[in-house]
């Protein structure tokens, strides 16, 4: 018995890599990820050339996106539906909804896809797969970082020209708020971008159930309007309290509390470590069923 | 030496035809039997892998009970027919896929280059994209930026490197691919038919390049092609899969005369007496290589006569049918092309053919051909319109030379064919 264990023990020290059918589920490769973080890096770069090469408008498109968006959902939910606001600014109100809500949606939306977009490369050689749907996440980041930044002059306008605008101490939270909404993103992505591979069917209700998520959560309105016996589907929703808790920061209006925010980031913390876990299965195989 | 790669049991299966339906049940019903600790019930209906019989079972074992070792500096060529496996166990040894059964150990760090030019995006620059593909090959930023100028010296691109590659030339763009991956420096390098792109000089350079990577360095390879003379000219060992099994494994010489001489059956011949796809219009039924005394031979000596006998069947009556042969030597290519139309191009468009069998058979020109391992592949066809049937490297033959004047010499004559030509003094 004891020679079989120390056989085991040299094969492991004699080889650099043993490939096999099955491997531990908690197996991640979290080093080679490092390894290969100047790929990441060249990989969101990749994204940006890419993306507006060959527009007239180039980057201002990242501004005139969220505007547009914005002016829409003024328009038809401010003025039309007459929607409350909480007394906020409609512009703002929307905005900072919008802001929050397009990076969480474009995280998931871009991670669930990406065994279907990246199938030539990932059929062809072999880098640890996490790397592109992290890559995902930082360009986004990115460009919330770019629409935050509009958000901020908005923001400033508002308080300048004496607006009902009460800033708190709670903008120290906003780290930490990103932190919970990319890693719900990276994760459901995860999952769904897992499950894609296999039942193609999937990738039709995304686009559906982002946003009727959209609707669950309150980018269009504040939480404090909504009663009744549905309001604990809108507070289990892990979006939720990070958006409110965002407006609360810098509008001043909406709901916070600590115990809402520590159920976001528990429930971010779950879903992305099933999220890699499952990744990391179905990465090592998908190339048979996609 | 050491032994860098280690292949035990090897295997590797896949489910045929549409994925998708039941799917779901099967997945369940695995689920069900590794949650009472039996086994697989999928894996045990798998059958070989024989593309010319049609499988009875969904699954299919596209590689099987594969076992071998690669030294260190050692230059492994993979070969086997279409669909013998070699794709797959390139895919496992990249790690693109994983296998169904047994395990590979590998010491050193591994590249693999199942094309080149991966992830390039045609809206960058070379430059950016010479990053790009260098990092997805697992080289790190310095890495590149040290080897930088001498990848687009080696790809010839200079003037163009800040330009975005959709504008490059395919040539171009190939080159500057190929260039990427040959610097990528790895301890072992797994090469697919990458060489078939380029034109012949930049081939020419790719296989120095390979060639500089082995003996200079003493790095190994593993290299799958079907160019023969490729592989005999770069490798010293082969491994030849048939039907996703090992048939032989050993000195490159020798691999590539077992792979000329296993066809489907015997050497000689190939015969396919598979029912026809529904609407096939004609099928090919069989290829042999006959000797003068009428007997089917996969040993010719050029010293007497020899022939080729096609046999085909028309399923559907049509016009313009033609049926083509390709004589291919292992090491120089495609030696020649031949048509059932050559004996009389412009009556044979015209002839109808109705249903029925047909042979033809051809003397071979053995005066012309030099020693060595053939291939013939043959094919059925609306010249310019439609491909009816097809078979490539399935028949084989060897040839002896024994007549050609400097055939005992050491050297041998040049050229892929040995005519012996009449010289005048003037």
């Amino acid at each position: 018995m004891n020679t079989v264990i120390d056989d085991n023990f040299d094969e492991k020290a004699e080889w650099d890599e043993i490939i096999q059918p099955h491997t531990h589920l908690l197996d991640l490769p979290l080093k080679e990820v490092w390894r290969y973080r100047d790929l990441l890096f060249l990989l969101v770069k990749r994204d940006f050339v890419a993306t507006y090469k060959q527009t007239i408008l180039g980057p201002i498109w990242f501004f005139l996106q969220p505007i547009l968006t914005t002016l829409t959902f003024t328009l038809i939910f401010g003025r039309i539906a007459k929607i409350s606001t909480d007394g906020m600014p409609m512009l703002l109100f929307y905005m900072a909804g919008i802001t929050l809500w397009n990076y969480f949606s474009e995280c998931i939306n871009r991670t669930a896809t990406v065994f279907k977009d990246n199938e030539a490369v990932f059929g062809k050689v072999y880098f640890p797969r996490l790397v592109m749907p992290l890559s995902i996440v930082i360009s986004n980041l990115v460009k919330l970082c770019i629409q935050f930044s509009l958000f901020l002059l908005f923001w400033i306008y508002y308080i300048v020209t004496g607006n009902a605008v009460h800033p708190n101490m709670a903008i120290l939270l906003t780290p930490i708020l990103i932190i919970i909404m990319g890693g719900l993103g990276l994760g459901f992505g995860m999952i769904i971008s897992a499950m894609t591979t296999k039942y193609r069917d999937l990738s039709f209700l995304l686009t559906f159930g982002i946003q009727l998520l959209m609707y669950a959560t309150p980018v269009i309105y504040p939480l404090s309007s909504i009663s009744g016996k549905y309001k604990w589907l809108i507070v289990a929703n892990p979006m939720s309290s990070v958006i409110e808790t965002f407006r609360y920061a810098f509008l001043g209006s909406g709901v916070f509390n600590w115990s809402g925010l520590s159920y976001s980031a528990g429930f971010m913390i779950i879903i992305m470590a099933l999220g890699t876990i499952i990744f990391n299965k179905v990465e090592k195989s998908f190339m048979d069923t996609v | 030496m050491s032994t860098v790669i280690k292949v035990e049991n090897l295997g590797k299966q896949y489910r045929l035809g549409e994925v998708g339906t039941g799917t779901l049940s099967h997945d369940l019903n695995r689920w069900w039997a590794r949650m009472r600790g039996k086994e697989d019930p999928f894996a045990k209906i798998g059958e070989a892998n024989d593309r010319t019989r049609k499988g009875q079972s969904e699954y299919v074992w596209a590689l099987q009970d594969i076992n071998f070792e690669v030294k260190a500096g050692e230059v492994l060529g993979i070969i086997g027919r279409n669909g013998a496996g070699k794709s797959t166990l390139l895919k496992i040894l990249s790690k693109v896929t994983k296998p169904s059964t047994g395990q590979i150990k590998t010491r050193g760090r591994i590249a693999s280059l199942l094309e080149v030019g991966t992830g390039f995006h045609p809206e960058m620059t070379g430059r950016e994209n010479v990053y790009l593909n260098g990092a997805i090959m697992g080289m790190t930023k310095s890495e590149i930026t040290r080897k930088f100028d001498e990848i687009v010296d080696f790809a010839g691109v200079e003037r163009y490197i800040d330009t975005p590659v959709k504008r490059y030339s395919s040539g171009m763009y190939v080159r500057l691919a190929f260039a990427v991956a040959a610097h990528l420096e790895p301890e072992i390098l797994i090469v697919d038919e990458v060489l078939a792109v380029g034109d012949a000089e930049f081939q020419k350079k790719c296989l120095g390049k390979m060639k500089d990577v082995s003996v200079n360095d003493g790095r190994t390879v593993l290299f799958v092609s079907h160019n023969m003379a490729a592989v005999s000219a770069l490798c010293n060992t082969g491994l030849l899969l048939k039907n996703g099994g090992i048939c032989a494994l050993g000195e490159i010489q020798n691999i590539i005369s077992i792979y000329s001489k296993i066809g489907n059956g015997i050497g000689g011949q190939t015969i396919d007496e598979s029912a026809p796809n529904p609407g096939q219009k004609l099928k090919i039924r069989s290829v042999r290589v006959i000797n003068e005394l009428g007997d089917v031979s996969a040993h010719i000596d050029n010293a007497y006569r020899a022939f080729i006998e096609l046999t085909f069947e028309v399923l559907k009556e049509g016009r313009g049918y033609d049926v083509s042969i390709e004589l291919v030597h292992t090491g120089y290519g495609t030696i020649f092309g031949s048509t059932l139309k050559d004996v009389d191009p412009a009556a044979n468009d015209g002839n109808i053919f109705i249903k029925g069998i047909y042979t033809y058979k051809v003397a071979l020109p053995v005066d012309l051909l030099r020693a060595g391992d053939y291939i013939i592949n043959a094919a059925g066809a609306v010249p310019k319109v439609e491909m009816l049937d097809e078979y490539k490297y399935e028949t084989y033959f060897s040839l002896t030379d024994s007549i050609s004047p400097v055939a005992t010499t050491t050297e041998g004559r040049r050229g892929a064919i040995l005519p012996v030509l009449n010289w005048e003094r003037v």
